[in-house]
C-alpha cells in the first residue's frame, strides 16, 4: 500500500521537460511577466498612491493620491 | 562569453546527431515543403524557428552564404520547426530569403536530431556526412566559421 503510494506519487509528478523546439508558446512575448510596460507603470502609480498596504515593490504614499 | 561558449560545447555534445555519421534521408520525414536534392552537394542543415531571436540574426548570414556559394555546390535547407505555420510565413514575408525553406510541422526530424538549442545547424559533405555542427548563432564568429568550413567541404 505505502509502496503503491509512493509510486504514486513520483509517477504524479508535475514536471515534464520541454525540448527546445517546443518553446515557441513559451516564447511569446505574453508570457513575459512585463509584457506590457505602460500598464505596468501605470498600475504601479495607482498602487502607489492609493494602496500603501499593498504590493511591496516600492514605498507606498499615504493615501491622498498627490504624489 | 567563454561561459556561453562552453555551455554551447556542452550542448552541441548532447545533440543527438554526431558529426561523422551519415546524414538520415530527409524525404522519410514528412516535411512540408519541397527537399532540393542533396547528392553531391554540400548541404547547410539549419534548425530554426520564427519566434527564435538568434535565427533571425542569422538569416541575412545564410542568404550571403547562398548567393555566394550556390552556383559553387553549397544548397541550405533550413528547417522550420514552428507548430504555427502562419508565424512562419509570417516571418518569412518579413525576411525573406532565397535558399530553400520546410517546415518540420510534426516535429519528428528535430526530435530525431534532439538538438539542445536554435538554432542549431549542420553541415554535410559531398558524400552526405555530417561534418560540422553550430549550436547557437553568434554572429561573426559563426559567420567566419561557415565560411572557412563551407570552403574546405565545396573543396573535398
Amino acid at each position: 500500500m505505502r509502496t503503491a503510494f509512493l509510486l504514486l506519487l513520483l509517477l504524479a509528478g508535475g514536471c515534464s521537460q520541454v525540448k527546445p523546439w517546443q518553446r515557441g508558446a513559451l516564447a511569446d512575448p505574453i508570457m513575459q511577466a512585463d509584457y506590457d510596460p505602460i500598464g505596468e507603470q501605470l498600475m504601479e502609480h495607482l498602487y502607489f498612491s492609493r494602496e500603501a498596504a499593498w504590493g511591496g515593490r516600492t514605498v507606498g504614499g499615504g493615501g491622498c493620491g498627490c504624489n | 562569453m567563454w561561459s556561453t561558449n562552453l555551455l554551447l560545447l556542452l550542448l552541441t555534445l548532447l545533440a543527438g546527431w554526431k558529426t561523422g555519421a551519415p546524414l538520415p534521408d530527409l524525404a522519410t520525414y514528412q516535411l512540408e515543403g519541397k527537399l532540393p536534392e542533396l547528392r553531391d552537394k554540400v548541404v547547410l542543415l539549419d534548425f530554426w524557428a520564427s519566434w527564435c531571436g538568434p535565427c533571425k540574426a542569422s538569416f541575412p548570414v545564410m542568404q550571403e552564404l547562398h548567393t555566394q556559394y550556390a552556383g559553387r555546390g553549397l544548397v541550405i535547407v533550413a528547417v522550420s520547426v514552428d507548430e504555427d505555420r502562419a508565424a512562419m510565413e509570417a516571418f518569412l514575408k518579413k525576411h525573406p530569403v532565397a535558399f530553400t525553406i520546410v517546415r518540420d510541422a510534426a516535429q519528428k526530424l528535430v526530435a530525431a536530431a534532439d538538438v539542445q538549442a536554435l538554432p542549431t545547424s549542420f553541415l554535410i559533405d559531398r558524400t552526405g556526412k555530417l561534418r560540422f555542427m553550430h549550436t547557437g548563432f553568434r554572429g561573426e564568429v559563426t559567420r567566419q566559421q561557415y565560411r572557412d568550413e563551407i570552403e574546405q567541404l565545396l573543396k573535398e
